[in-house]
This record gives C-alpha cells, structure tokens and sequence, in this order.
C-alpha cells in the first residue's frame, strides 16, 4: 500500500512542472501542454483524496474536470491554429494586440 | 346629461386638435360652434327643466367615477347642478356660443385656425368643469385648465415676441394664486377632513360647507389670518382668486394678455375665465361667512383694485387695454360684493357684466378689424359713419357699463353699491369707505369708457394721414388700397346684436327690490339663495330659512333678525343712493363728453400712462432680485460649482484609476499567468501560515 503522501507528492511535483513550463515557454502549444499537466495533477489528487477517504464525490470531480479539459483543448487548439493562420507563428510574447 | 354638457366641448377639441388640420375653415367653424351650442341646449334644457327643484335648493349630482381614494382622502369625478352652477353655465355656454360665432368671422384667413378653434373648445370643457365640479380637487382640474388654455390662447401669436412673454406672464402670476387655492384646499382637507362641498348621502359624502356650519364664527382679528383655522383657509384660497381674477396685487398679467386675439379677450379675459375666482367664493361662501377678517380684506382688495384699474384704464391708448383695465376694475366690484357679504349681487354682476364686456371687447374687435388690424385710439375716430352696427351695439355697452339707468349694469352696480354701503358684517367706518370708493370709480369708469367711446366713434377721423404718412404700426397687415374702416362681416355683427340685447335685457332679471318696490321680486338673488350662505346683510326677503336642502338656510339668523324693522326705511335709502349712482353715471358720461369731445388726444398725467409703474416696481422688486440670485447663486455657484462639480470629478476619479489599472495589462499572456499563480501562492501561503 502506498502511503497517502507520496500521491500528493507525485502530484505536488506535476503541478510545478505544469506551472514552471506555463512560465518558461514561449510556444504555444507547449504551454498549452503544461497547462494540461496542471490538470492532471489535480486529478490526481482529487483520486488520491478520494481514495484515502471513501468518498466517490472525488472522482465523480475528477469526470467533470476531464470533461471540461477536453472542451477547452478543442477551443485551445482552434485559437492556436488561427493564430498561427495569421501570424506564422506560435511564439506567444508576440500576440499582444491587446494590451492597452 | 351633466356629462355631455362637458364632454361636448372637449369631444370638438379632441376632433379639431387631431384632424383639424386637414379641414376647411367652414367645417373647423361649424364643428367648434356646434359642440358649443350642444352644452348650452342641454343647459337651457336642463335649467328650465329643473327650475323649480334648483329654486327650491335641490341639488343634482352625476357621479361619474371615483377619482381618488386614499384612506381617509376620497375625491370623485363627479358633477353638481345646484342654482348656483346653473347660472353659471347658462351664461357661459350662451355667451361662449356666441363668441365662438364671432370668432368664425375674425379669424379668417389665420393659418392656425384649426389650432385656435381646438384651444376654445378645451377652454370650454375645462371652464364648465371647473363649475360643474362638486368637490375642490375636480374643481382644481378646470380651474388649472382654463389656466393652460389661456397661456395657450395669449401665445397664440406665438412667431411675436410681445405674445409669448404676455403668455408666460399670466402662466407665472397665476401659478402664484393657484399655489395659494391649493394651499387653501389642503388646510381645508386638514381640517375639514373633506373636500366635498356638500353632503351626499348616497355616496356617503360629508361636505366641508357642513362643517364649516358647525364652526364658531372666526374674530375680526388679523391674528386669525395666522391661526390655521377658518380664516387661513379663506384668505388662502382668496390668493387664487386674487390670481385668476387678477385683483391687486396679483392682476399684472391681465392687461398683457390682450395679445391674444380678440374673441379670446372676450371670452376667457372678460366674461368667463377671470369671474371663477368670484365664483369659488360664492362656492364657499360658507367658509367666507365665517372668516369675517377674509371677508374685510376681500372686500377692500376688491375695492381697492376697481379704483386703482379704473384709473389706469383712463390713460390707455390702446382700445384693448382700456377694456382690459376696465374688466379689472369691474372684478374688483364684484369682490368688493362678496366682501359685504351680498355674494348674490356679486354674480349678479358677473352675470350683467358677461354679456356688456363681451360685448364691448368684440364690439372693439369689430374695430379693429374694421380698421385693419390698428388697435391704437390716436389713429381711429369717426367711426360712426362706417361702422354703423358695431357703432350701435357698443353704444349699447358702453351705456351698460356706465351704469346709465334700465341697463344691465346699472341693477348690478347698484346693487353692489347699496349692500356695502348697508352692510353690518364690517366695523363701522368701511362700509361709508367703500361705498364712496366704489361710487367714485363708477364716476372714473363712465369718464374713460366716455372718452374711448369718443376717440373711436366720434370726433375728426384720424387714421387717413397716419395712412399717408406709412406710419401704420401693430401688425403691419395692409389691406391694399381700400383703407377706410368698413363694417365687418355678417357673422361678426350678429353676435354683437345678440350680446347688446343681453347687455340692455339681462339686468331685468335681478332688479333690485328697493327700486321696484317689491312688487317686482328680486328672482335672481332668490334664485341664488339656497346656493350661497347669507352674511349678515339685512334684506328685504331674508325667507332663506326656508332653504332645507342647503345648509345655508342654518345660518340666516341674522337677516331674520333684522328684518322687520328697517323694511320701509330699507327702501327709500336705497332708492337716495339709486339717485346718487345716476348723477354719478350721467355726470360721468357728460364729463367724459365735454372734455374728450373738445380734446380727445388729451395726454393724460404720466403716472397714470405708465400704470403706476407697477410693472417696473414689480420687475426692480422682484423679477431682476429672482434673476440675480438664479444667476449668480443658482446657475453660477450650486450648478456650475457644486452640481458639475460632483458630475465631473466623478468622472475625472473614473479616469484617474483606470489609467493606473491599465497599466496592468501588458498583452503579455506570461505575465498573466505570472500574476494569477502569484495571486494563488499568497492565498495558499495565508491559509498555510495562519
């Protein structure tokens, strides 16, 4: 049986490298990446928490979280393609039209 | 049926107002007339009807619907036929009637002939409202009516200057009496409880006249003006009198509303709009009777006023403003009536004075018209020749009002002259003071309406070298070649026919008894009796006990107590003072005869020209210390300082933070990020730490 902490640990670890890659990349779609790491890193400690107190509302959680991932992709990858139609370009210091 | 009597005129302007603009002036006329000659039929129908039953007190109600019903507030849209609102409609509708005729004929060709049509009808529907209505707030509603259509009739002309501001002057001047008349009915609901006249049994109704019996009798003190009872309401609602019926020192707007047209002078600014202050004074005669300090001050405002106009209108040059100074002057006798306390010889005079105003203002609109559009007396005279109608009828009117005997003003002038000098409701010496104010402004008034008699119809004409000289002022309408005055048209003249057989026969109604020797009674005044509380007047037939239906027939304890005694005495001192207003009217007509006849472009004395410099005090004392104050304190301080102030910095503060704020949004989505995970490291570190 593994103890309780080293899910959260493992989880801990995911979600800093999510958060550090969001930081650190310029590109796009690796962003995009790391955003989905931070995700899944949640989902894992909601499973984890689920599991260590018999609580299923945990991972009925986790389903909607996957759900909802799974429509922001479709629009995540939608608006990455049509920037990159315009712009030539995933490099995301360069898309700032919107300032000011 | 009392319904339709209003609804007719009101059913013409909404007709006129909406589509009048696509009719021809035939339909326009015969629609405007016709719905007038509707209420007057059922009127006449209505009083000859029920003459008996409104002789005897009865009073008829129609109720239409309830109004307004708050707690213990209740007011109803709801009509009263009573003797006195009875009288009041008949001569309105009949003397309208006519007017409206008159009117078909002078205001042909004007473009907004649809426009002043739809105006004269609401006028009437507002003006039989303002009668018809059986509690203070319907009467209100009419009584704000006449107001607005009278703005809207001296504006008429509304491309002139002169027209607009005569117009926002009778707006403003009367908003000052109406603040008081509603002022008056709230205190009266205050205490009262109702704004009911009368009690009303199948509605549950107290009236406030009831109430107002069963008061003590207020002292003559002018503590009492002060003391919020009896007294303060009269005297209130005497200030919206004083407004509509321009007395002093509210009268300023009538003599500027002449700039309206003609029939609308006679109509609204002689015969009915401005006697509805007497009216509602007669109304609440109950009150009045009871507020002896209201009545004292009524009466020498009124007589006051009658002298202070008659002697303006002796200095006019303008044939409109002498009669418009003369309807001043003529009000002030009728609220120099209800002051003594003979509310009846009040709307007697307002009855005669109907008919002989209307009369004289369209007699004076025959006139101008005659002399195309020239309205001033120094380019007129000798008239006589061509305008042989008018001439006649005015001549009729003229006789009237100077009180020559066996015409219509002569009965009611007198009449009025002989209650205050008889009366016993004021302390000792005013009686004496105002009989000889009045009688003196009767002389004044004989003299002026002389001399305007004098400069139109006689004498040398005037208006051919004016004509020559291209000095034709006023409204610059050239008739072409043809400038010699002509008779004006049919539609015209038989009005002035009709009204001048109303001017000579209308004052048989209420001959008064001393004259006749009560063989012929007084039918007018007895008419009135059940609808007007008596003072203390002694009078010949003080039978008003027998009145059950009115609570007035409670309160004539004092004519039956004086009664008996001074029956015969009665009579030949009334008859002395009958002598003494002819000499006065016949001296005034020779005076005015004599010396108009050998200088008729007399220059009269300067202060009388500029009417006492009422206007210029009035503007020095009032008007510039009001525009000063809204300049510099109002506009320039509160509004431009303090008002823009907030509005602005409010938005200048929004500017300030917005400019710092966005400074946060770089477009860099990194820093974005940055921030929320920053934002979500300190919420965790907070909750880790704590």
């Amino acid at each position: 049986m593994v103890p309780l902490s080293w899910y959260l640990g493992l989880s801990a670890l995911l979600f800093t490298i999510g958060a550090v890659g969001v930081f650190i990349k310029r590109n796009a779609i690796t962003i995009f990446l790391s955003i989905e790491l931070m995700l899944n890193a949640v989902n894992l400690t909601f499973v984890s928490l689920s599991g260590f107190f018999g609580d299923v509302g945990g991972q009925l959680f986790v389903f909607i979280v996957m759900t909802v991932a799974a429509a922001e992709a479709a629009v995540g990858l939608a608006i990455i393609i049509s920037i990159f139609r315009n712009r030539e370009s995933l490099n995301v210091d360069e898309v700032d039209t919107l300032k000011l | 049926m009392l319904g339709a009597i209003i609804l007719a005129p009101l059913v013409g302007a909404a007709i006129l107002g909406l589509f009048g603009k696509r009719m021809g002036e035939r339909l326009i006329g015969l629609i405007a007339c016709s719905t007038v000659a509707v209420s007057a039929i059922l009127s006449f129908y209505l009083f000859f009807k029920h003459h008996a039953e409104l002789e005897q007190g009865q009073k008829f109600y129609e109720y239409l619907f309830t109004w307004i019903s708050v707690g213990t507030f209740r007011a109803d849209a709801s009509l009263l036929l009573d003797s006195l609102s009875a009288v009041y409609i008949l001569f309105i509708t009949f003397v309208a009637f006519w007017i409206h005729v008159f009117a078909t004929g002078y205001m042909r060709g004007d473009t907004g002939y649809w426009r002043f049509f739809a105006y004269m009808n609401f006028f009437m529907f507002s003006m039989l409202t303002l009668v018809l209505a059986d509690n203070f707030l319907m009467m209100f509603v009419g009584w704000e009516g006449v107001g607005l259509c009278s703005y809207l009739l001296i504006g008429y002309y509304f491309t002139k200057d002169f027209a607009n501001d005569a117009a926002k002057k009778a707006f403003i001047v009367n908003r000052i009496g109406d603040f008081g008349f509603a002022l008056g009915v709230m205190l009266l609901f205050l205490k009262a409880g109702t704004i009911f006249y009368f009690d009303d049994p199948d509605r549950g109704i107290h009236g406030a006249f009831s109430w107002a019996f069963s008061q003590a009798h207020d002292p003559l003190a002018w503590s009492a003006i002060f003391a919020g009872g009896m007294t303060t309401i009269a005297i209130l609602l005497f200030v919206g009198a004083t407004g509509k019926s321009a007395q002093l020192p509210l009268y300023v707007w009538l003599p500027d509303a002449m700039a309206g047209p003609t029939p609308v002078s006679a109509l609204i600014h002689a015969a009915t709009m401005v006697t509805a202050g007497v009216y509602m004074v007669a109304r609440a005669s109950s009150i009045y009777t009871h507020a002896p300090t209201a009545m004292l001050i009524m009466a020498v405002i009124g007589a006051a006023t009658a002298l202070f106009a008659a002697t303006i209108g002796l200095a006019q040059w303008d044939i409109k403003k002498v009669l418009a100074y003369s309807t001043i002057s003529q009000l002030g006798y009728m609220f120099l009536a209800c002051g003594v306390g003979a509310f009846g010889a009040g709307i007697f005079h307002v009855f005669t004075h109907a008919f002989f105003k209307a009369l004289l203002f369209l007699g004076a609109g025959s006139v101008i018209i005659g002399m195309h559009h020239e309205q001033d007396m120094k380019r007129m005279g000798g008239l006589k020749k061509y305008m042989p109608v008018t001439f006649a009828t005015m001549f009729v009117g003229w006789l009237a009002i100077s009180g020559v005997p066996f015409l219509s003003g002569f009965f009611s002038k007198d009449e009025i002259l002989y209650r205050s000098f008889i009366t016993d409701g004021l302390p000792e010496p005013w009686p004496v003071i105002l009989w000889g104010v009045g009688a003196f402004t009767a002389l004044i008034t004989a003299v002026y309406m002389t001399r305007l008699m004098v400069m139109t119809f006689w004498g040398k004409a005037r208006f051919g070298d004016a004509h020559d000289a291209g000095a034709h002022g006023g409204h610059g309408e050239e008739h072409g070649h043809g400038g010699l005055p002509r008779e004006s048209p049919r539609s015209m003249v038989l009005p002035l026919v009709v009204l001048a057989a109303g001017a000579i026969f209308a004052g048989y109604l209420g001959v008064p008894e001393g004259l006749s020797g009560g063989k012929l009674p007084n039918y007018f005044e007895h008419f009135l009796e059940p609808s007007i509380a008596r003072s203390k007047v002694p009078s010949g037939d003080a039978q008003a006990n027998g009145s059950p239906h009115s609570p007035s027939g409670e309160t004539t304890i004092h004519g039956a107590v004086v009664q008996g005694s001074a029956e015969v005495e009665d009579h030949s001192l009334e008859r002395m003072l009958t002598g003494v207003s002819i000499i006065i009217a016949l001296a005034g007509i020779g005076m005015g005869w004599v010396w108009f006849g050998r200088k008729p472009l007399w220059e009269p004395p300067s202060l009388l020209e500029h009417k006492y410099y009422v206007d210029e005090v009035y503007d020095a004392t009032v008007i510039q210390p009001i525009k000063v104050g809204a300049i510099n304190v109002l506009w320039k301080f509160i509004d431009v300082r303090i008002i823009d102030g907030f509005v602005n910095g409010a938005g200048q503060l929004a500017g300030l933070v917005g400019g710092g704020l966005r400074h946060l949004q770089s477009g860099l989505a990194r820093s974005y990020v940055a921030v929320v995970v920053l934002g979500a490291l300190l919420i965790i570190g907070y909750f880790v730490m704590r």
